[in-house]
């Protein structure tokens, strides 16, 4: 789909994706011209839909993982199925313990991916210690969906 | 206004391109593998995960590197028939690590990722599941395929779900499908059920390398006889009709079975030895 300004006749661009948690998306276009922005807002079966070809709206932002639509959509996997080693950006930062606990609290069938994507954030942003803020930023920066 | 087609500044969201990187993924993945068979039937129960199974150990017994994906998402058997239920996933930048059975085989299941008698369930909204529950399966078999680190493979065998739908989706995702092996038992109604799984291959221009007719008689495991359990010949006659070679006829053996239920797949590739024998053999004439 594409979004067209009519005033202006440009195509608006992918500006922002934001997801509250009860299975809709937003995701906003702005006009390169004017700058007017418009919000295309997806009902739970629009997002699905979109979510189960393992495709992002407004392009990828983090390359895909291994199993990434598998971890992300099958419900009460196996808790030790995965071993997630360290993704390949260097300097592993520190988990301080409020981020620890948060990511804790993330399934245990994804949360290994969930943390290579957090430390390589950190990682490539010379980030020492992963915070929620941090957390919070990436997942802002990334797009990250249900992570 | 501009119509759609007339719109091409430029699209961030690229779906097309995120769909095509996907395929382009999976034949990456598989450059180092020879030849992907599927292994199908017609119907459910002719035994079609033990033949796979037992057929990827005869192949490693012989020296070939093989692999098993077991594309029965919603029924796996192959992790717990060769022995590696209990594995765990080592997940690496490069891909999932698939577990290494004793008998040399490269496994990837469903059952690897889910609790003991877990259903195969999605989060998801609670409406109209069946309209993406296609596509979520689809796109689980897509990353069997393209993530899991196969490495060299001789034979990658896929043990698919019985019917014949989801061949179409693996045709689509594999770049070179070698061909279909056809697993049967000698019933008139196995006939005519596989027989249809036969035609929708062939329809898709997929060839058939060979048939296995299951459960041909009933070995006694006190005396080592073989009486008749099923009356019929479907195997010879789909192998006949198909222009396949007909690679084995296996016995109903209780004590074969409770082995592979066991993990323990010798016997099966006992059985299976002549069988992946003239697989090779005739993967190896379509290569020449």
């Amino acid at each position: 789909m594409k979004f067209l300004c009519i005033e202006c006749d440009r195509q608006m661009g992918f500006a922002e994706r934001e997801l509250p948690g009860d299975g809709t998306l937003a995701a906003v276009f702005t006009c390169p011209a004017c700058s007017r922005s418009v919000a295309m807002l997806t009902n739970p079966m629009e997002t699905q839909l979109v979510a189960s070809l393992g495709v992002q709206i407004g392009g990828r932002t983090v390359p895909e993982q291994p199993f990434e639509l598998t971890r992300s959509t099958v419900e009460g996997g196996r808790a030790d199925a995965f071993a997630d080693a360290p993704g390949q950006a260097g300097g592993r930062p520190v988990w301080d313990e409020a981020a620890r606990e948060r990511l804790s609290r993330v399934p245990s069938f994804v949360r290994g991916m969930v943390q290579r994507i957090y430390a390589d954030y950190a990682a490539e942003r010379k980030i020492a210690v992963i915070t929620p803020e941090v957390m919070d930023t990436a997942r802002r920066e990334l797009g990250l969906e249900g992570m | 206004m501009r119509t759609y087609s007339e719109v091409n500044e430029g699209d961030r969201s690229n779906l097309l391109g995120q769909v095509t990187a996907q395929r382009e993924r999976v034949t990456a993945r598989l450059a180092t593998v020879s030849h992907v068979v599927a292994v199908v039937s017609g119907k459910g129960g002719v035994g079609k995960s033990l033949v796979s199974a037992g057929l990827a150990a005869a192949l490693a017994r012989s020296g070939r590197q093989a692999g098993l994906l077991d594309a029965d998402l919603h029924g796996p058997t192959a992790a717990r028939m060769l022995g590696v239920r209990a594995s765990g996933l080592a997940v690496r930048d490069s891909g999932v690590e698939p577990p290494l059975a004793a008998c040399g085989v490269r496994v990837m299941s469903s059952d690897l990722l889910l609790e003991e008698a877990a259903p195969l369930a999605w989060r998801e909204p609670g409406h109209e599941r069946f309209v993406w529950r296609g596509a979520l399966v689809a796109g689980m078999l897509r990353e069997f395929l393209a993530d899991v680190v196969w490495g060299t493979l001789d034979v990658l065998l896929v043990d698919m779900p019985p019917g014949s739908e989801r061949l179409d989706t693996l045709a689509e995702l594999v770049p070179r499908l070698a061909g279909v092996v056809v697993v049967t038992i000698p019933s008139d109604a196995s006939y005519r059920a596989v027989r249809r799984g036969v035609e929708a291959a062939r329809a898709g221009g997929i060839s058939i390398l060979g048939v296995i007719e299951n459960m041909a008689g009933y070995r006694c495991g006190g005396c080592d006889t073989a009486g008749p359990l099923f009356e019929g010949d479907a195997g010879e006659r789909l192998a006949r009709e198909a222009g396949a070679p007909l690679l084995a006829r296996l016995p109903f053996d209780p004590g074969l079975q409770s082995a592979v239920d066991r993990g323990e797949v010798g016997p099966a590739a006992d059985a299976l030895t002549a069988a992946a024998q003239a697989l090779i053999a005739g993967l190896s004439r379509s290569d020449g």
